[in-house]
């Protein structure tokens, strides 16, 4: 069970010849609250720079935590530090988005999978051997791969070897960041079938990151829309997928393009004007008010809260209700 | 279908499992293989490195014999002859065995100030990149200050401190490196740090040493391996500059092509090839390391990689 409260990240901007001086933050995470119960898996969408790699990268203490809290089966992962924050990151790995910067091309891949094993003394002696070897097995790659290097393998299998890696802990959470984003579209969906396989097995929950749609929808069971640092609506994937609450996410699914010219040409388009306001000055009350088609006075004042507006439904704008009942009448 | 993807997946199962991997540093060594450009410099070097060891059974002469001095007048000194095959130098010494000899000094001085040069500018860079923050602030301060006296003025000014000597020399030539190599490891492993396999360690859950010394530090070599070799082609340069300037060894006996071009300039109108030679042999060590260096760059460039 994942529990995030208000977590924050800013990352503080310098200015100055001798002397630094702090003179703004990027919020790059500006409160968010996730909950993952155990064994589910969440995706987490947005544009590019809406801080939801951040997020991830925060779960896992990559990049130092602000304000807020990150827990994880009681464990405060968000309080640990040296040693202790070291043992605690066996049970959260992480696999990464490019198959080619995630591994250390100078380590073979036995012993690129067998670091975690060792650096947790998992296993001893001849059975650390035997471990990678089933691990091997269980993401599909020969165990003959065991004495090569990452440079041999093409991007699906160096994929297959990240995840590997993130098994080899032993982990109960695995936050995975774009994980199929650089692959073929052929392979993205072997990658995404291994991935919901090893969960039924394991027991393992998931953060699905991705900007994908598809590949979100396909493999979460939650789903949470992030705009510029903040959680903007939160709802069961099919819930999300049919019946958008948040004019945002609307924007998003519109972008989808559907497989059917008649269909496609046809259809309503909601289409965002302009770019992602500055996350080091974001606007007052709603960050997504500069691009919202239906901005109202109220939403410059008052930043809008999540809320749940349906059972397991939450959605951060003010005139929600409104804005349901009206897509009804259009259509 | 199945039984065509098993057919399939069985074949390339077995492309896949070969006896064992190819590591990189064997990829670069295939590279270098088939280049000729690699092999002519590494040529160049083995065979002045094999002149040095083997120069007692090389030389013709005692490179110190003055037995023809008295062939030596202010207006001629004899050229080569079946005799001397290089001829003689200004003091009537056997020109051939000074040259064999000189490999010796030479070589020596690159390597062993290179050595000290690379060693402490390595583990300032070590420090540097390791911690980051103040640590990295103080040295790189350091290594500024170091930078902006011009090399051959510090290498000079340590030469004339310590006096005439050898030791000082390499120190002089040494000193200059230090903060080229701090800078560069330095600048490799801060680029090797933002890399996600740090990361991906980090998460893992190793501390500082291992992260450090078994994933950024032997990722960042690359660049130092190949600015040792063009450092060392600098290195033999400059002994031989400060040994033209009379700051070698204070024996005058000792041979050392840097200081056999400066002795021959005044012999530069009647007996050309006494500088001629020396510089000629200078020019092809360096080559030698020079073409070595760069190729080894190109071997190590992830750009050029497949």
């Amino acid at each position: 069970m994942l529990t995030v409260r208000d977590l924050r990240v800013h990352f503080p901007i310098y200015e100055g010849v001798i002397f630094d001086r702090k003179v703004g933050a990027v919020r790059a995470v500006d409160g968010v609250d996730l909950d993952i119960a155990d064994g589910e898996t969440l995706g987490l969408v947005g544009e590019s720079g809406c801080g939801k790699s951040t997020v991830g990268k925060a779960i896992v203490r990559l990049v130092p935590i602000t304000t807020g809290t990150v827990t994880f089966d009681d464990i405060e992962l968000s309080k640990l530090e040296g040693v202790e924050l070291r043992k605690a990151r066996r049970h959260v790995q992480m696999i990464f988005q490019d198959p080619y910067s995630s591994l250390n091309p100078r380590q073979n891949v036995g012993s690129i999978i067998s670091e975690p094993i060792k650096t947790h003394s998992l296993r001893h002696g001849a059975a650390v051997g035997q471990r990678v070897l089933e691990l091997l097995d269980a993401v599909g790659l020969p165990r003959g791969a065991a004495h090569r290097y990452p440079h041999e393998f093409s991007g699906g299998q160096r994929q297959r070897i990240g995840i590997a890696r993130a098994l080899a802990a032993e982990p109960s959470l695995i936050v995975a960041d774009e994980p199929v984003s650089a692959l073929d579209v052929s392979i993205q969906a072997q990658v995404i079938n291994l991935m919901e396989e090893l969960q039924q097995q394991l027991g393992l929950t998931y953060l699905m990151i991705s900007h994908d749609l598809a590949v979100v929808h396909h493999i979460a069971d939650t789903v949470a829309v992030m705009y510029l640092g903040g959680i903007v609506e939160r709802a069961p994937a099919d819930r999300l997928y049919t019946e958008p609450l948040h004019p945002y996410t609307l924007a998003l699914l519109s972008a989808v393009p559907v497989p059917d010219p008649v269909v496609e040409d046809r259809r309503q388009r909601t289409v965002l004007q302009g770019d992602l306001p500055s996350p080091a000055n974001p606007p007052s009350g709603c960050r997504f008010r500069t691009r919202c088609p239906f901005v109202q006075p109220r939403c410059a004042e008052e930043q809008p809260t999540l809320r749940e507006l349906r059972p397991g439904h939450q959605v951060a704008c003010h005139f929600a209700e409104e804005l349901a009942e009206q897509r009804v009448s259009v259509r | 279908m199945a039984t065509v993807q098993e057919h399939l997946q069985s074949l390339m199962g077995n492309r896949v499992v070969e006896t064992s991997g190819s590591s990189l540093s064997r990829e670069t060594w295939n590279r270098l293989r088939h280049n000729r450009v690699a092999l002519l410099g590494l040529g160049v070097i083995v065979f002045f490195v094999l002149i040095a060891i083997f120069a007692p059974w090389l030389a013709p002469y005692d490179p110190r014999a003055t037995t023809w001095f008295d062939q030596i007048r202010p207006s001629s000194v004899p050229g080569p002859s079946r005799e001397h095959l290089l001829g003689l130098d200004e003091s009537g010494r056997d020109m051939l065995s000074r040259i064999l000899y000189g490999a010796r000094a030479s070589l020596v001085i690159g390597v062993v100030s290179l050595a000290i040069g690379a060693s402490i500018g390595a583990a300032l860079g070590l420090l540097a990149g390791a911690f980051g923050g103040w640590v990295d602030s103080v040295i790189m301060r350091i290594t500024d200050v170091m930078l902006a006296v011009p090399g051959l003025l510090l290498a000079l000014s340590i030469a004339a401190v310590m006096g005439q000597s050898q030791v000082a020399v390499m120190v002089a030539v040494a000193v200059p490196n230090i903060p080229l190599f701090a800078r560069l490891l330095r600048s490799s492993m801060m680029a090797e740090r933002q890399k996600d396999y740090v990361s991906a360690a980090t998460s893992v859950g190793l501390s500082r040493r291992p992260l450090v010394m078994s994933h950024i530090v032997p990722n960042s070599l690359g660049p130092m391996i190949v600015q040792g070799t063009l450092a060392l082609a600098t290195a033999v340069i400059d002994a031989a500059a400060l040994s033209f300037l009379g700051l070698g060894s204070a024996d005058p006996g000792v041979p050392e092509w840097g200081r056999m071009l400066a002795n021959a300039q005044r012999y530069l109108n009647v007996a050309p090839h006494l500088s001629i030679i020396p510089g000629v042999v200078i020019f092809i060590t360096v080559l030698g390391f020079n073409l070595f260096g760069e190729a080894l760059r190109e071997a190590l460039d992830p750009k050029l990689r497949r």
